[in-house]
């Protein structure tokens, strides 16, 4: 499925994530049967609600695990870890922009980014923190909290914060969906540009027609989840 | 960034059910300090007084009645001894050379509340008075010890100077029995010196020359309350501690010796010992009902705390890393609030020692730590870590991707 021949980051392989529902039958979300993304490659998936891109998201993040099947980020198969593995795999090679930004709001914007570092075995880099928030255009806000910064500013701390571990793979669920017209293409471009920078492969997800056309290579969630399409 | 700084962030953001916490925690660690402090000084009081002469002799009776009565000068002077026995002690018995001196002492009197003792200058010249730490000899604020020959001087100690008025060259009347029997006054006596003070009864009392004494007391026999006996510093320890009961079986004295520190070991290690105890246990559950406060206040906000904990889960925190931060948190607030309940019990007896000073004699300082108190850093630490274990638990539990979906 690689578009280009790029050593793969990311592979899934016959994906599958289910809920049990309370009348006790299955509830298939996710289906996959394949599904890969390259070192350094740039992907869309695109879909409405509730076709299963934040479970998707979840489940390559480790923070859900799938139901069945294989998801591998770097050659590693995070399926196989123990659950304490994935969250320092999570922690040393991956980042995360949420959709709702998911700052803690007790914390300064220097310190949300610190926080991206902190969990894993590498070295917690102040410097770095700094410079990611200077390469957001924040650094004249190390030391607000979130409260005090903007819809688009925190959008941008969580940005820097996602590459503060100097991740491989960034997943960004619905980056511009909570940020205003104005500052939509600026969190699209900061993402992507930094992303670039840094060599890192982005999976962004979005439902946004006008956000999806920017990117060379354009993945609909209706097409590559067959639970969807069963549904 | 550190767990402990993610906890204090978190202390920080319920900053007001924080502060109600760890002040309810501060209340009880505050008694914990006032009791240990308190009974410190009580302790300190009582063996202070008690050392500075090895026995105590008088008639025949409660032990000691007769250790209350002539060390801290508590409760209705014990039955009178003839004034023979004190000569004999230091002249003529078969204990004679293992004493160093034996003092006599006459109670019965008092000014404005303070006990007047009849004794003789061997009291200060002799005599030593113990400092906490080693046995010291007395020093004079002001003037110095009365005369032999001369029988109406008198010396004060240095809370009765300054309570008291009685500067050197005043003179007063003592007045007959205790304060409260209100007897009739005696003819005056003159102050010549004024102790420094030394943390123990003697700071309260009056000393005035046993000839004195029973010339306004126009008695025909001599007779003392008891006699103070300091032995010889070669006196086998053997002997030291037969010779109470050898005196007591003695015939010829018909009197009892006490080892004054005997008694008040007993007594602290008996019913002060106790009282302060029972005292101890209250402070303790006031202290664990603080810290269930904690666990009720960290348990009640994890609901709203679910969402953050999930994204501290998101960026690759083990399930026992949040649980280790719950803990600090608890941690945090037990040694908090404890850290303001030493300086608030210490600020308490700060603030408390002159009247403290006043009423025991010793001198206390809001620095003076009791090594007892050492035991509420790790007690703190146990019982923060059991109440804040039931949280702990219910972050480690949290799960991530529906806790994320929740809204925030």
């Amino acid at each position: 499925m690689l578009k280009h021949n790029l050593l793969p980051m990311l592979e899934l392989t016959d994906v599958k994530k289910s809920f049990a529902q309370p009348d006790g039958t299955e509830l298939h979300i996710l289906d996959i049967p394949d599904f890969e993304v390259g070192a350094g490659e740039q992907v869309v998936l695109v879909g409405r609600s509730g076709c299963g891109k934040t479970t998707l998201l979840h489940v390559i993040a480790g923070i859900s695990r799938p139901t069945s099947g294989r998801v591998k980020i770097d050659g590693w198969d995070v399926t196989l870890m123990e659950e304490a593995e994935v969250d320092q795999f999570r922690a040393e090679r991956i980042g995360y922009v949420f959709q709702t930004f998911n700052l803690l709001p007790s914390f300064t914007a220097f310190e949300n980014v610190l926080l991206g570092m902190t969990f894993g075995r590498v070295k917690v880099e102040k410097e770095r923190a700094r410079h990611l928030l200077h390469r957001v255009g924040l650094e004249h806000r190390l030391t607000h909290k979130p409260p005090m910064l903007s819809v688009g500013e925190q959008q941008r701390v969580a940005v820097a914060r996602a590459l503060a571990n100097r991740p491989q793979l960034i997943l960004a669920d619905e980056p511009t969906a909570n940020v205003d017209m104005g500052n939509q293409q600026q969190v699209v471009d900061l993402i992507r540009e930094t992303c670039h920078e840094e060599s890192v492969a982005l999976i962004l997800v979005t439902h946004a027609p006008e956000v999806a056309e920017q990117f060379e290579r354009v993945e609909y969630l209706e097409q590559i989840n067959r639970a969807w399409a069963s549904r | 960034m550190s767990l402990w700084k993610i906890a204090w962030r978190s202390i920080q953001q319920r900053a007001f059910s924080s502060a109600l916490t760890a002040f309810s925690m501060a209340l009880g660690v505050a008694l914990v300090v006032a009791v240990l402090v308190i009974y410190g000084v009580i302790d300190q009081s009582f063996r202070r007084s008690a050392q500075g002469y090895d026995l105590i002799v008088g008639a025949k009776g409660s032990a000691l009645e007769l250790v209350l009565s002539t060390v801290y000068h508590l409760g209705r002077p014990a039955e009178t001894i003839p004034y023979t026995v004190c000569d004999r002690l230091n002249k003529e018995s078969k204990y004679t050379p293992f004493i160093d001196i034996a003092v006599p002492v006459c109670l019965g009197d008092n000014y404005k509340g303070f006990r007047v003792i009849g004794t003789k200058t061997a009291m200060f010249d002799r005599l030593k008075w113990f400092d906490g730490d080693k046995l010291k000899d007395y020093e004079w604020d002001e003037g110095g010890n009365f005369a032999a020959d001369e029988p109406f001087e008198a010396v004060v100690g240095a809370v009765v100077a300054r309570k008291a008025g009685l500067n050197v060259g005043k003179s007063f009347p003592p007045q007959h029995g205790t304060a409260a029997e209100r007897g009739k006054e005696h003819s005056e006596f003159q102050v010549v010196g004024v102790l420094k003070p030394t943390g123990t009864a003697t700071d309260r009392a009056i000393y005035v020359n046993i000839e004195g004494f029973y010339r306004v007391h126009e008695e025909p026999k001599k007779e003392v309350t008891a006699i103070l006996v300091s032995l010889r510093t070669n006196t086998p320890p053997m002997v030291q501690k037969g010779l109470p009961n050898e005196i007591a079986r003695d015939p010829n004295l018909n009197v009892q010796a006490v080892n004054p520190t005997d008694q008040v070991t007993r007594l602290l290690e008996g019913i002060v010992g106790n009282l302060q105890r029972i005292l101890l246990i209250l402070a303790v559950l006031i202290v664990i009902v603080a810290g269930i406060g904690v666990m009720v206040s960290i348990y009640n906000s994890m609901s709203d705390r679910r969402h953050e904990i999930a994204i501290i889960r998101a960026l690759g925190a083990k399930r026992r890393t949040v649980m280790v931060i719950v803990l600090l948190e608890s941690i945090l607030l037990a040694l908090g609030g404890g850290a303001i309940g030493l300086a608030l019990g210490h600020g308490l007896t700060g603030a408390m020692s002159g009247v403290i000073e006043e009423q025991t004699g010793v001198a206390v300082s809001a620095l003076q730590f009791q090594l007892s108190e050492l035991i509420l850093v790790p007690g703190l630490i146990l019982l923060a870590s059991a109440v804040g274990y039931m949280p702990a638990v219910v972050a480690y539990r949290t799960d991530v991707a529906q806790s994320l979906i929740a809204s925030p």
